[in-house]
């Protein structure tokens, strides 16, 4: 018995020593496997009296216990510091740049144009469209600009025959005509859309964007296009207040009609929509003209309501500080990255028209 | 339409300072563009300093000085003045600047090799007085602190410039504009003095409006004044024309001028002397000519209204008179002629020739016939006044008889319309502060329409006067009703702003580009559509309507390319036109990429980008858009542009006319032309309308969830094969040997070459295979392998690779 304490002792002292993990597991079958030592001395319990085979099955139990946890102890700690030596030799250096991003983009126009879908199918607008080549009934006639109007000359039109018939339409409101045409009122729609006028300098552009509003019911009056611009116009620029101003005008499918101006300042350089004195234009509207409902067969006398105008462009570049018009069209690879917006910022009411 | 508070006074009593004024007119729908002094040609003269004058190199009798004219730096300015000293105060102008005394306009020079940018003034250039030795020495105490400010004060009055709408005629004359402003409550209309002009003799040069269907006008007033001496204006005159903006010429035509715009009473003075004994007013014959006071010559087309004489025409009623009769400083004998001309045979002939004049424009927005003698005695008093001479009778002829509008008005169409309510006295008083004779008959009001404003023809516009003149703040507003008619957007506006940030999210950067491109670039992508002219484009290379979004994208992917951008992704999404009528266009999806994948990469292998780029982009996004995988079927019918073997098309069915997308590199041909520089160019396009709408919502689409546990096998299979035969075909034919067990079919490896006969390519495919109601043994796993082989051999030809 002793014998067996002293090479327990003797394995122990190795076992503290030993760093190598198959030297460990040597003396783990020189202990425990098929002739070890600590096995073999089991065997020898067969042979002795019951009374000093219990003692010496107990005794020999602890060290097998002793030992065994000392080898699984001396594993674990091996292994653990190869497994950190390993992990150090692996470093790499993180600060290396990722595989390429490619960043896609949205045009500000599009954004602006989904932003403005957005405020509007809050309160129950519904998008329609129209299509870019028009003719000269829809552009104009139709909305009470007949051919003898000076009005027209405000309008410099593309046209694409001589006759003057077809042409790039000047603005949206032949959507409304369309609308009309085809459906029964009530009508509560928008339509935002590419519109042409042939002047082009620092501020205009032979091609833009519009977006028609146009709401016909049986009692829509001023105060509801009122409220429903003030509402628009707020949600828009984000902002908790706005100074509205609407201000008399003319246009000959509206009537009465107005033009609406919304205060500003500037604040180092930036402008800042909804406060201070100053005015800016940024929206035609009025009442849908009764010539207008007879041309597209609703009837005057029971429906009427409001229709708005409103830029696209220039929109947006009041709300991300855009300066020039003209660069929304030229595709400078620099612009789009700076103004475009990223793909997955959707606006919505629910997670906020933008971020 | 611009005029000074002073003249705006002469019609107006009113207690109103200039912003009160201001405010109102913008109030009532008289736009206020501006309200400032007119410039003057003297403003650009400024007090300035010489910091340091020193010799010029190369002339000892100028000397360059160093002057400082209240901005950051100084400037350079050579002068020959002897008195020119350092420290003196003296008077700059900038190039630019014209010189009163000789009209001259200064512009940087090099005087004797040395750039001299603008000068320093004598008084005598100035016209001050005649001292011409040397340069204006100003006092130390006065000027000292007015460096860099104006020399001359500008006395001139502030104008107030609006912006007329068309429809308001009226207000095109000053008395129109007093008018809207006393019924807005901003003072009082004065009454005009009662004429007491004294009249000898009669008009008597005949004066005859042709009876024709295309007469343009329908009555002509006249006048002559006979020995008057026509000279310049009274100082009150001149000062009234240049603040409008003009330039004084003679008294006679500042007169009519002033007239015009005091009272939108267009007038027309001729030399009476030069008249060949007759005023006829008819239609023109094609072929007319004659020279307008512009300068110009005009030869006319039928049908337009002139002013004749038994010689031929002497002008264009209502637009311009002619050279042959016009006044000039001798002119002794004028025929003065007020008349109403009809809007809409001024605007087609103006239209015609390209004439623009003050006149014109307010005859084509309706000039009040009933003004015709008013404008007449005005100008001839003041004619009298300054020019002396007698007045005959006034003449009037006419054709027509002009007829009073009346509407009868429901006072509660204003309340239906604007949502609030004005008392009938309040309405009352707006509209006869207007003009309108009102007349009542129980709730309704029967309104006489003022002959002054023709754009006032039924009840809504009654409206609009009330409801501009109360003031569009009583407006209440109204919270957005929220009702929905219907959905916000439809399948295709859902489809176009899905597929638009789903390309987007692939790298590309959205651009918007014009709808119309060059003719030259449109014809390399026109394919068989008909070319869309635009008769007047704004300029010659965006003459045509873009049959194919890719014109312009190409232009500005080379525009990026030339700056110096090497990897660029692009797309647009928008209409490409396929006919010039409404509704032939279709909207599109375009992208372009070009450059390298990976460039100056540290860990990945860069590379050119390739067909399989944008394959993946393309295929993807209609995935994601709800395509489903298996409707769609890749051919390489692909339009002339696309490279001809390195490009597909995304069909729905094998025979299909239009592909629902294509993919692939362009032309060759089309980057030599357009001489792109660029490593590689790959592009693909996208056409909604093709895209069918799917009839079930995708509640109703997805399938009943089912998979299997059972163990799957893979197995490859390598095939020696034409060339040419297409590898979609071959998974087809795969994947039918038993679409129950073969779960999928993926090509693994393409090559051709060694060990490869001519004509021929090793294709290798890994298929899966697995069985939804059993573990498969080693013999169904067999037979599926040799059915695999022996279809696939029989079918295409192929041979299994040992």
């Amino acid at each position: 018995m002793s014998d067996i304490k002293k090479i327990k002792d003797d394995y122990i002292d190795k076992l503290n020593t030993e760093n190598n993990i198959e030297k460990v597991n040597n003396i783990k079958s020189e202990l425990f496997g098929k002739n070890g030592i600590v096995s073999n001395e089991f065997k020898k319990l067969g042979l002795i009296s019951v009374e000093e085979r219990k003692k010496l099955a107990s005794d020999l139990n602890n060290i097998k216990d002793e030992l065994q946890n000392k080898i699984s102890i001396k594993i674990q700690e091996i292994e653990t510091k190869e497994i950190n030596l390993k992990l150090e030799k692996e470093k790499i250096d993180v600060t290396l740049p990722e595989r390429n991003i490619e960043i896609g983009k949205i045009h500000p126009v599009s954004q602006v144009i989904d932003e403005i879908s957005s405020i509007f199918s809050e309160i129950g607008f519904s998008v329609e469209e129209g299509p870019d080549v028009e003719n000269e009934y829809n552009n104009f006639t139709a909305l009470n600009t007949p051919d003898n109007h000076p009005a027209r000359d405000m309008h410099d039109t593309f046209y694409l025959d001589n006759n003057k018939e077809l042409l790039l339409r000047t603005h949206t409101s032949p959507v409304q005509v369309r609308t009309m045409l085809k459906g029964k009122p009530p009508f509560k729609i928008i339509a935002p859309g590419r519109t042409y006028r042939s002047d082009s300098d620092q501020t205009h552009a032979p091609m833009f964007h519009q977006v028609e509003g146009l709401h016909i019911d049986k009692n829509i009056n001023m105060g509801h296009l009122k409220g429903c611009l003030n509402y628009f116009i707020k949600e828009f620029f984000e902002v908790d207040k706005i100074k509205m101003r609407f201000r008399p005008s003319h246009f000959p499918f509206t009537e009465p009609s107005a033009e609406v101006d919304i205060g500003y300042e500037i604040k180092n350089g930036k402008i800042v929509i909804g406060e201070g004195n100053k005015w800016l234009e940024i929206l035609g509207c009025g009442m849908v003209h009764p010539n207008v409902l007879k041309n597209v067969n609703v009837n005057p006398s029971k429906y009427q309501g409001y229709a708005f105008g409103i830029g696209i462009d220039r929109l947006g570049m009041l709300k991300y500080g855009i300066n020039d018009l003209r660069a929304f069209f030229e595709t400078d690879y620099r612009w789009l990255s700076h103004f475009g917006f990223d793909p997955l910022d959707v606006p919505s009411n629910y997670r906020g028209l933008s971020r | 339409m611009k005029f000074t508070v002073d003249w705006l006074k002469n019609h107006l009593d009113t207690k109103f300072n200039n912003n009160q004024i201001i405010d109102k007119l913008t109030n009532i729908g008289l736009e206020v563009e501006s309200f400032e002094s007119s410039t003057s040609e003297l403003d650009t003269f400024i007090v300035a300093k010489i910091i340091n004058a020193k010799t010029h190199p190369n002339a000892d009798r100028l000397k360059l000085c160093d002057v400082d004219i209240g901005s950051d730096k100084t400037i350079e300015v050579v002068c020959g003045a002897p008195n020119a000293k350092n420290g003196l105060l003296t008077v700059y102008a900038p190039p630019g600047s014209i010189i009163p005394k000789n009209q001259m306009k200064l512009s940087v020079s090099k005087i004797r090799g040395v750039t001299s940018y603008g000068m320093l003034c004598s008084e005598s250039e100035l016209l001050l007085s005649n001292e011409s030795d040397g340069i204006i020495e100003l006092k130390n105490n006065k000027y000292a602190s007015k460096i860099g400010e104006k020399y001359f004060k500008n006395t001139s009055e502030k104008v107030i410039d609006l912006s007329i709408t068309p429809n308001r005629p009226d207000c095109l004359g000053v008395r129109g504009i007093a008018r809207d402003l006393s019924a807005a409550g901003a003072g009082k209309l004065k009454i005009n003095k009662k004429s007491n002009l004294k009249y000898r003799g009669n008009q008597n040069i005949n004066v005859t409006i042709k009876k024709e269907k295309a007469q343009g006008c329908t009555i002509f007033g006249s006048c002559l004044i006979k020995g008057v001496t026509n000279k310049e204006s009274p100082k009150w005159l001149k000062d009234k024309i240049r603040s409008l903006g003009q330039k004084p010429i003679s008294a006679i035509v500042d007169i009519t001028n002033y007239v015009m715009f005091d009272l939108n009473r267009p007038l027309h003075a001729y030399d009476a002397d030069k008249i060949d004994n007759e005023i006829i007013v008819r239609s023109s014959s094609k072929g007319e000519s004659f020279e307008a006071l512009d300068n110009k010559k005009y030869i006319l087309e039928n049908d337009m209204c002139v002013i004749s004489d038994r010689s031929g025409v002497l002008g264009l009623g209502g637009i311009i008179g002619g050279t042959r009769s016009g006044t000039k400083y001798s002119t002794k004998n004028i025929l003065l002629e007020s008349a109403y001309f009809l809007p809409r045979s001024i605007r087609k002939t103006s239209k015609h020739l390209n004439i623009d004049t003050d006149a014109k424009f307010r005859f084509e927005r309706g000039i009040d016939p009933l003004s015709i003698e008013e404008g007449l005695i005005k100008a001839s008093e003041l004619i009298k006044q300054i020019c002396g001479g007698e007045i005959s009778n006034l003449d009037v002829k006419k054709i027509e008889n002009y007829k009073k509008t009346i509407i009868n008005f429901d006072p509660f169409l204003f309340e239906k319309t604007t949502g609030f309510n004005v008392e009938n006295k309040e309405l009352i008083k707006i509209l006869e502060k207007l003009g309108f004779n009102v007349s009542k008959n129980k709730k309704i009001l029967k309104l006489a329409v003022p002959s002054w404003r023709p754009d006032i023809t039924q009840p809504i516009d009654i409206v609009e006067e009330i409801v501009r003149i109360k003031g569009y703040e009583h407006i209440n507003i109204s919270e957005p009703i929220k009702t929905r008619l219907k959905p916000t957007l439809n399948y295709y506006q859902k489809l176009f702003h899905f597929l638009q940030r789903s390309v987007a999210s692939k790298g590309y950067l959205e651009t918007v580009t014009w709808s119309f491109t060059d003719s030259k670039i449109n014809q390399l992508f026109k394919e068989n559509d008909q070319e869309i002219p635009i008769v007047n484009p704004i300029s010659s290379d965006l003459n045509v309507l873009r049959n194919s979004i890719f014109p312009n994208l190409i232009f500005y992917l080379k525009k990026n390319l030339d700056r110096g951008f090497k990897d660029i992704s692009l797309f647009e999404i928008g209409p490409s036109f396929k006919g010039k009528n409404p509704g032939d266009q279709l909207t599109v999806i375009g992208a372009v990429r070009a450059g390298m994948v990976s460039r100056l990469s540290w860990n990945e292998k860069e590379r050119i980008v390739d067909t399989f780029d944008v394959k993946k982009d393309v295929i993807q996004s209609l995935y994601e858009a709800g395509i489903n995988k298996d409707d769609i079927i890749i051919d390489d019918r692909t339009p002339s542009y696309y490279h001809p073997g390195k490009s597909g098309g995304v069909y729905l069915n094998k025979n299909e006319k239009n592909a629902l997308a294509y993919f692939g590199e362009i032309h060759p041909n089309i980057i030599k032309k357009l001489d792109i520089k660029t490593e590689g160019l790959v592009i693909f396009e996208i056409c909604l309308d093709y895209i069918k709408e799917s009839k079930q919502k995708i509640k109703d689409l997805k399938s009943e969830y089912k998979f299997s546990d059972f163990q799957k096998s893979e197995r490859d299979f390598a095939f020696i094969i034409n060339k040419n035969f297409k590898s979609q075909e071959l998974v087809n034919i795969i994947k039918s040997v038993d679409s129950k067990l073969i779960k999928s079919v993926r090509v693994f490896d393409v090559f051709e070459g060694e060990n490869i006969p001519d004509g021929k390519k090793s294709i290798a495919v890994n298929v899966t295979i697995q069985s939804e109601e059993k573990t498969l043994n080693e013999n169904d796993l067999d037979n599926i392998n040799k059915l695999i082989i022996s279809s696939v051999e029989s079918k295409s030809g192929a041979k299994i690779r040992s």
